[in-house]
């Protein structure tokens, strides 16, 4: 038999990792099963739902960085380059997220000015910065705060979403106002460069493992 | 020792948090209840009243109003006499159409097509476990589910929708339309739908594999 069975555990008094433990948790579906090893299984499944198993997500800190870097550099374009351009009555306007902020300031609208400055500037370059963070203090084994860690990881991973603001208002202008030489909107580049930062920072989200963070943790230990 | 301990193998009596590894032994809830790790703070698992029942209902609600919000016009804008309606989808095919195919696409998979299949997976796998019945290919299909739904988000484009109008108004006059108002229920309903979802009561459904 498996070395699992001959091991008795009381859980109430120690607290236990399912890495320690031999099992893993399956992403998924929640459901724990007994780790395979690497030449046993190179590519486990979950025995209920059927979706891969990972004891970590693989290459996460690798994988994380890549795509880090990748949105930190097309976060540039995307605020340089004009979103949209405004035609109204003969006159072709350039509109930048900034500037875009800048006017609903200067048309009295502050609250919608927050809205879109928090979403579009604010969201995107805190999630970069706090993943970096992450991922820096994940490296340097630290143990100071892994509560605190955990909770601004869950809220990067809730609030990138948000940040998709922008491209639906385009989106809407665009398809509303088509009324050629008078009235007119078209999509610029930066609305794509955008889009990329917002879905590949939701990837960086999503390809960091948090239980990283408590890993040091047990090995000081 | 005084109590007898506890066997590892046991393996569905446990639950592992999935944000800091740390094994917990499952206990029974309150009718509506969560259970959240003691160590981070990730909810583990939850019960909801009337899971699978509500959730039913609140997706064929979406649905219904899914094909209101598309099919509809959105808003009617009219300018210097000229009259434009648009739906949800023109928006998307005149951004494919000025070149922007990237973005059409990510506009179109976020807004619709995600949550549509979203909302139509749940109903495809709640309306037989209803009757006891196993829906065909129950696990592949409530994966799907579970990995697109942090991919729909209806609730930010209804405040794309309220920026852009309010840009608009300054130009011309926007008036807005019965999908709209179907949008804004949506919201509600998918945002009910997924709180009022107990993902266990399909996973217990499934065999596992030994």
């Amino acid at each position: 038999m498996g070395t699992l069975d001959d091991r008795y555990i009381e859980t109430a008094l120690l607290p236990l990792t399912a890495d320690k433990a031999g099992v893993v948790g399956c992403h998924t579906c929640g459901l724990l099963s007994r780790r395979h090893s690497e030449e046993e299984h190179a590519h486990p499944l979950c025995p209920r739902c059927g979706a891969r198993l990972h004891h970590r997500k693989p290459n996460s800190l690798a994988r994380t960085w890549a795509l880090v870097i990748a949105a930190l550099m097309l976060y540039i374009p995307a605020n340089v380059l004009p979103v949209m351009y405004t035609t109204y009555l003969g006159k072709t306007k350039a509109d930048t997220i900034l500037s875009g902020v800048f006017y609903f300031i200067s048309s009295g609208s502050w609250h919608l000015a927050l809205i879109i400055f928090v979403a579009s500037v604010v969201v995107p370059a805190l999630k970069l910065v706090v993943l970096s963070y992450l991922l820096i203090s994940v490296q340097l084994r630290s143990d100071r705060h892994p509560q605190e860690r955990t909770r601004l990881y869950r809220i990067t991973e809730a609030i990138g979403r948000w940040s998709m603001v922008d491209i639906y208002a385009v989106t809407i202008m665009v398809a509303l106002l088509n009324l050629g030489r008078f009235a007119d909107v078209d999509a610029g580049m930066g609305a794509v460069f955008f889009g990329a930062v917002v879905v590949i920072t939701m990837f960086a989200a999503n390809s960091f493992d948090p239980r990283m963070i408590w890993d040091a943790m047990e090995k000081r230990q | 020792m005084t109590r007898p301990p506890v066997r590892v193998m046991d393996l569905d009596t446990y639950i592992a948090c999935h944000d800091c590894d740390l094994l917990h032994r499952r206990q029974p809830l309150a009718t509506v209840g969560v259970a959240t790790c003691s160590r981070c703070g990730a909810v583990l698992y939850r019960n909801r009243r009337n899971s699978l029942d509500r959730t039913l209902a609140m997706a064929v609600c979406g649905v219904i109003l899914f094909f209101i919000a598309n099919l509809f016009p959105f808003l009617t804008l009219s300018f210097e006499g000229q009259v434009q309606e648009t739906t949800l989808v023109t928006g998307i095919m005149e951004l494919y159409r000025q070149g922007m195919a990237s973005l059409a696409l990510l506009v179109l998979a976020t807004g619709v097509v995600f949550p549509l299949v979203e909302l139509t997976g749940l109903i495809y796998l709640l309306l037989p476990l209803k009757f006891d019945r196993t829906p065909w290919g129950i696990a592949g299909v409530f994966r799907v589910v579970r990995l697109l739904q942090p991919w729909g988000m209806t609730e930010v484009f209804l405040l794309g929708i309220l920026v852009s109008i309010v840009k608009l108004a300054s130009m011309a006059t926007v008036i807005p339309g019965a999908a709209l108002f179907a949008f804004l229920a949506l919201i509600f309903v998918v945002a009910a739908t997924a709180a009022s979802l107990n993902p266990d009561i399909v996973w217990e459904r499934l065999t596992i594999d030994t």
